[in-house]
């Protein structure tokens, strides 16, 4: 159990261009983080200067009050689960999982006590005695987190773990990572690219980008308040509808916004720092986007695509003013190609950016479905 | 239909051409085989005739083990392969773990001189190998065969052997760093059990013709004492009579441990260790 921070982490290859710049952070003891962004965000470069086996350029990284910089992979008291579960594969499970005890000269008796205790947490019990070779992927996934847990590490590193399963699987093995971490208390540090991964399993989501980190917060801060244009178009499926606008009138009450077409917007956030005339972004989710007219705001607007979900659809409309937008559907009405529908949406769900792609804080932010089922 | 018999006929064809080649290739090795146990008198009537119970003698068999040195130039050769072999595997595979494993300054240039090697026949140093070997006094010796082959054979084990390392997964080593596995623990317990089958390609490559070599041992360890199997077979063949029974008979022999190297290594060459290893 530790408590981590970084701070001013920096990683560059051969003194070039900065690949991470500035990363700090604070991860509490017992605390689940999800490092998300697309590929080549930096995201498992960081992860690996935690682990020790990438260089920190400059910074300091601190795991319980010991600056953890030059230390070795192993005195760092860590354990990492790969993505490709890295298993040697010339030993048996328990074999794996021993492995690196024995090198630290625990005792025969411990060994065993530790890996039949993992194993039965993990349910592989039954599959001791068995190669890599002869397991599926979920279980070399298993043995792979087992071999991180026998060693009781203060700080546990897990690199894209579920990318090589299948998706059902994944949805299990998901559940399975929620609950180990509850069980275990452990400290996590989690890396996947996958926004749906981290909003169901981190208890603080740090979103990255170009070595940058964009937002960190709870997985509903991120969702009810993202930091700016990339945070907000990344966490969220479909992507946040964006549409451009300049404001007409600003204050600390709110925003109107004239789009494209001449329709005036009237938004619920903060404009203390915008004058009218500014070019703004506003962001609406498709789920905030009504096929009725129970919101303040009104939209007509043409289908163009709809994909089938069941519970729900996803409606691809162009708007009158010729903006395209997504909007999440009853999924039990039936809208065709080519239809007209009528959209509306609550003044207070729309965000607003300003032109340089920071968000105003919203002043109503979340319960907007729930207002959706009590109209 | 006609697909199919074109595929057949295809298949026939390669299969005779490999037949074909595998009868000219087998056919000394035979013809020594089946000659080594007939009288002399047997070799000469009929070379390629089997043994039949009037022409069958072991009389070739008799002269090499009982009234030759022939067992003890057997141990020399044993000794230099051997030795010469444990070692080539081991500094090979150290240097090629080196050389694929760790970016130090001039790695790229110590892999070029070692691949250097390859290109350079050792026998066009051998006038200078004598000169060393005179002057440290290692003529006559086993100990300056071993020299010899473990350099013969260092450059092209080399280059197979971190062919091979660089196909073992990053994330093994870096699993096991993490597990705070030292990196001799590394190589030793994990990089060397997964390149066996590599291991045991190069174990092969390299033992043939070091058993086979009659260059070095008649220039540099011609002694009675250091004689090796080729060496030794030599002296059954005279500038006006050759003892053909000896002469076949210790042929036959020397194939011997070849043969068995050879099996029990293509048994390693089949198995595909890796898998399961990751994904």
């Amino acid at each position: 159990m530790a408590q981590v921070s970084l701070k001013n982490l920096k990683k560059s290859y051969d003194g070039k261009q900065d690949v991470l710049a500035s990363i700090n952070l604070e991860i509490d003891d017992g605390e689940f983080v999800v490092l998300v962004g697309p590929s080549g965000c930096g995201k498992s470069t960081l992860l690996r200067m935690l682990s020790g086996l990438e260089e920190i350029t400059s910074g300091d990284l601190v795991i319980d009050n010991v600056r953890c910089n030059d230390l070795a992979p192993a005195k760092r008291g860590i354990a990492m689960v790969f993505q490709s579960y890295a298993l040697y594969p010339h030993m048996n499970v328990y074999k794996n999982m021993a492995f690196g005890l024995k090198i630290h000269g625990a005792g025969k008796e411990e060994i065993d006590r530790r890996i039949k205790h993992a194993a039965g947490i993990l349910k592989i019990d039954h599959l001791l005695h068995r190669l890599p070779r002869e397991l599926s992927g979920g279980q070399r996934q298993r043995v792979a987190i087992g071999r991180a847990i026998v060693r009781e590490p203060k700080l546990f590193l897990f690199d894209e773990p579920l990318s090589n399963l299948d998706a059902a699987l994944r949805v299990q093995t998901r559940l399975e990572i929620a609950k180990l971490h509850r069980d275990l208390k452990a400290t996590i540090v989690y890396v996947t690219h996958d926004q749906v991964e981290a909003m169901t399993l981190g208890d603080k989501i740090v979103v990255m980008h170009d070595g940058h980190i964009q937002q960190a917060g709870t997985p509903l801060e991120l969702y009810q308040q993202p930091a700016n244009l990339f945070v907000a178009g990344f966490i969220g499926s479909p992507k946040m509808n964006l549409i451009e606008g300049v404001v007409a009138d600003a204050g600390a009450s709110g925003v109107s916004v004239t789009l494209a077409g001449g329709q005036v917007l009237r938004t619920e956030v903060d404009g203390s720092s915008l004058k009218a005339g500014d070019r703004v972004t506003v962001g609406i989710r498709s789920e905030h986007l009504w096929e009725n007219s129970n919101g303040s705001e009104q939209f007509t607007g043409t289908v163009n695509l709809v994909e089938h979900l069941g519970e729900a659809n996803f409606l691809y409309i162009t708007l009158s003013n010729g903006q395209d937008v997504v909007v999440r559907g009853d999924g039990e009405r039936e809208v065709a190609i080519g239809d007209t529908v009528s959209l509306s949406a609550p003044a207070a769900s729309f965000h607003v950016f300003n032109h340089d792609g920071k968000a105003l804080r919203r002043l109503k932010p979340g319960n907007m479905v729930a207002a959706k089922r009590v109209a | 239909m006609t697909k199919n018999i074109g595929k057949l006929s295809a298949t026939a064809f390669t299969q005779l051409v490999l037949a074909l080649f595998t009868l000219i290739s087998m056919f000394p090795i035979v013809l020594i085989i089946i000659n080594a146990f007939k009288s002399r008198d047997g070799i000469f009537d009929n070379p390629m005739a089997l043994p039949t119970s009037e022409t069958f003698s072991l009389v070739g068999f008799h002269k090499v083990l009982d009234k030759s040195p022939f067992l003890h130039f057997f141990e020399n050769s044993l000794i230099v392969t051997v030795g010469s072999l444990v070692l080539i595997l081991l500094f090979a595979a150290m240097a090629a773990w080196a050389l694929s494993e760790y970016k130090f300054k001039g790695s790229r240039w110590l892999a070029v001189y070692l691949a250097f090697g390859i290109m350079v026949p050792i026998r066009l140093g051998t006038v200078s190998i004598l000169q060393l070997a005179v002057q440290f006094n290692l003529v006559n010796t086993l100990t300056i065969l071993v020299l010899v082959y473990v350099a013969q054979g260092l450059p092209l084990a080399i280059m197979i052997l971190s062919e091979f390392m660089q196909q073992i997964p990053k994330e093994l080593k870096e699993a096991a760093r993490c597990d705070g596995v030292g990196e001799f623990k590394i190589f030793f317990q994990i990089i060397l059990p997964l390149i066996r089958p590599a291991v045991a390609t190069v174990a092969v490559f390299t033992m043939v013709p070091i058993w086979n070599d009659l260059w070095f041992p008649l220039i540099l360890a011609p002694g009675e004492e250091t004689q090796t199997v080729t060496l030794g077979v030599q002296q059954f063949i005279g500038q006006y009579v050759t003892d053909w029974n000896a002469v076949l008979a210790s042929l036959s022999l020397a194939v011997a441990p070849v043969l068995l190297m050879y099996i029990f290594a293509s048994r390693q060459l089949i198995r595909g260790i890796t898998a399961g290893a990751v994904k």
